[in-house]
């Protein structure tokens, strides 16, 4: 503590602390903001019988207070599922959004409630219904080959202006949102782009081509790993953050060199 | 604070940071200590009497050397060293402009990084050079000049009334009208000429504003693949996409005003004031330039129909003629009237009937 003591009172004791905090602000909220987990790929999809029958069995237990027994829906409430397709209940289930814990502007992700295997069986069962898209194969999804180009191209065109440019996500009206793309998985992505979930337009396969939906994939997979050429991503989402930062760094800056420019110094003597 | 406290009020505990020398009593036995950014205690500065009784005036020269011989040498050479960064700083700027070749994106945003460190560090350098230099080196001594009348004497008054006169005479200005005249209409022209330099600010848009590319049968190409559209191929309720005219993907003045955005619905959503009539199979098309001041409106809610501006939160209901619910746009996105062609192909029945994007003073 003597240590501490002797040099508390010492002329950069008051900056050092300064920094000591602005430095510690920093790392906290790296170590929040830090990158998540890469994003895996889809397990194979097989449907038989007895997938259906499970299925049944695990929508009559957690969807089918809304959705209705049959899948028809409850106005005002749920829509319903008839026609929907795999791909749309493998995207609302993966992610979270359903079932959902409450009636809201929009259903926020959160961790799944069934697993990967419960998933495909309810999302089987509701395509038994009656059509609609599938859940895509590992191969639909994989970047490989990718055109990332003109992946960009079309992001830029269509999705941009909701996800942000590089998908970051945006607010949009009446407490919607259009979610960060930043953990989202290439299965999940290309549901999203074939079903429209929430507020989202549908982009179905005859407007954006399969081959088309993959670039975008690899874009959207692909842009999460570019370098953040300032240091710090500042959320990604452009001049708003940045010039935040930028006004907030340089005003405390010019204070600091005030404040020096007119300290006085210990060895001005007065003449008296 | 010492003048409100009488002798028989107890000194309050509050005015700590004033201390012993704002009360007027220094304490010799230790340095002062101010808590920066907080003025100087007065008296140390105060080179005035304060009054019949109080102390004499101090000296008012300037010191011939520092006090403090070493400390001087130290802050000489730190002053130096910063004038010296600084013009190593100002010939790297000079060095950066020759080496860094622009004429690519990646290649002035070298160019612009390492110019404008240069600069700011040439700068800050002399800068804090500066300010050392006066901090350290210069003597602090407050000097007290006596004001003086501002006011000319009656003398020189007189004597500049001379000499102006008698030069006045001596140029015959006043007996030489032509000269004078002539003089004075040579001044006129050069003094209004910049007038007529804010004829460069035109010419004036005339009729552009009011059209956009888009004419009869140019198709519909999805932005970003340029691939035309049947009806069939958009198909999907509740989908979106951007278009553009095709031929122009490459022409950014063109698309600046012809974005357009084409939304498909089921049978029965579309409702006046929608032109049903420019519309094909429930495909309608709006312009993608918001009416308040231009940006993207692009953001469509597929659930509500709402279109949303994102610079200012206009918002559009798609399905009656995306008129305004909300925000500062004043008139709906203008509609581009839609047909097939030959082909079965989306195209534009015509241009747009109104100016896309934000009013204008001649918008008619």
């Amino acid at each position: 503590m003597s240590w501490i003591t002797s040099r508390r009172r010492h002329p950069a004791a008051g900056y050092a602390i300064l920094l000591l905090g602005l430095l510690l602000v920093g790392a906290l909220y790296a170590s929040i903001t830090g990158g998540g987990a890469g994003a895996t790929a889809a397990p194979p999809v097989t449907v038989n019988s007895a997938q259906i029958s499970q299925g049944h069995t695990i929508f009559l237990q957690d969807c089918a207070t809304c959705h209705g027994m049959g899948a028809q829906g409850t106005p005002g409430v749920a829509p319903g599922l008839i026609g929907v397709g795999a791909a749309a209940v493998d995207f609302q289930v993966s992610t979270g959004r359903m079932p959902a814990a409450e009636l809201g502007a929009e259903n926020p992700d959160k961790p799944p409630v069934l697993n990967t295997t419960q998933t495909h069986a309810v999302a089987a069962y509701i395509a038994s219904l009656g059509g609609g898209p599938t859940i895509p194969t590992a191969a639909q999804v994989s970047t490989s080959g990718a055109n990332v180009g003109l992946g960009q191209q079309l992001f830029v065109a269509d999705c941009a202006q909701c996800h942000n440019f590089v998908g970051a996500g945006g607010a949009l009206t009446n407490g919607k949102f259009a979610p960060p793309l930043t953990k989202t998985t290439p299965t999940q992505i290309y549901e999203a782009m074939l079903t429209g979930p929430e507020a989202m337009p549908v982009f179905n396969d005859s407007t954006v081509t399969p081959d088309q939906k993959r670039d975008i994939v690899a874009y959207v997979t692909g842009v999460r790993k570019e370098a953040n050429p300032g240091g710090f991503s500042l959320g990604r989402i452009g001049p708003v953050t940045e010039g935040l930062v930028a006004f907030l760094g340089l005003l405390l800056f010019m204070v600091l060199v005030a404040i020096w420019i007119t300290a006085k110094h210990g060895k001005t003597k007065t003449h008296e | 604070m010492s003048d409100t406290n009488g002798p028989d009020e107890p000194a309050r505990g509050d005015d700590l940071t004033a201390g012993p020398a704002a009360s007027g009593e220094p304490d010799e036995g230790q340095a002062r200590r101010r808590v920066i950014g907080t003025p100087a205690p007065a008296q140390a500065r105060t080179l005035l009497p304060e009054g019949p009784g109080g102390p004499a005036p101090a000296v008012r020269e300037l010191p011939a050397d520092p006090e403090d011989l070493p400390g001087a040498k130290r802050a000489e050479r730190a002053v130096a060293a910063s004038f010296t960064i600084s013009m190593l700083a100002g010939l790297g700027f000079i060095a950066c402009y020759v080496i860094f070749r622009v004429h690519t994106v990646n290649n002035v945003f070298h160019s612009n990084l390492a110019l404008g460190l240069t600069m700011a560090l040439a700068f800050l350098a002399l800068g804090v050079g500066a300010v050392i230099w006066v901090r350290r080196l210069m003597p602090n001594v407050e000097l007290t000049e006596q004001r003086h009348e501002l006011r000319s004497t009656p003398e020189n008054k007189a004597a500049f009334k001379k000499t102006f006169e008698e030069g006045a005479d001596a140029s015959q200005f006043v007996k030489r009208p032509l000269i004078r005249r002539t003089l004075i209409a040579a001044t006129v022209p050069v003094a209004i000429a910049p007038i007529f330099l804010l004829r460069d600010l035109g010419p004036l848009p005339e009729q552009s504003l009011d059209h956009t590319v888009w004419k009869r049968g140019t198709r519909l190409v999805l932005f970003g693949t340029n691939r035309p559209l049947t009806p069939a191929d958009f198909n999907s309720p509740g989908s979106s996409v951007s278009v553009i005219p095709e031929g122009f993907a490459d022409n950014d003045d063109a698309l600046a005003k012809a974005a357009t955005t084409l939304i498909k619905f089921a049978p029965g959503q579309l409702q006046k004031p929608t032109v049903l009539n420019w519309t094909v199979d429930d495909i309608v098309a709006y312009s993608k330039i918001c009416t308040h001041l231009g940006c993207p409106a692009a953001l469509y809610e597929q659930t509500t129909h709402h279109i949303l501006c994102p610079c200012h939160q206009s918002t559009f209901d798609a399905t009656r003629g995306a008129a305004v619910i909300f925000g500062p746009a004043s008139r709906p996105l203008p509609q581009l009237p839609l047909m097939l062609n030959a082909e079965g192909f989306l195209v534009a029945r015509s241009d747009y009937q109104e100016p896309v994007g934000p009013s204008f003073w001649e918008r008619s």
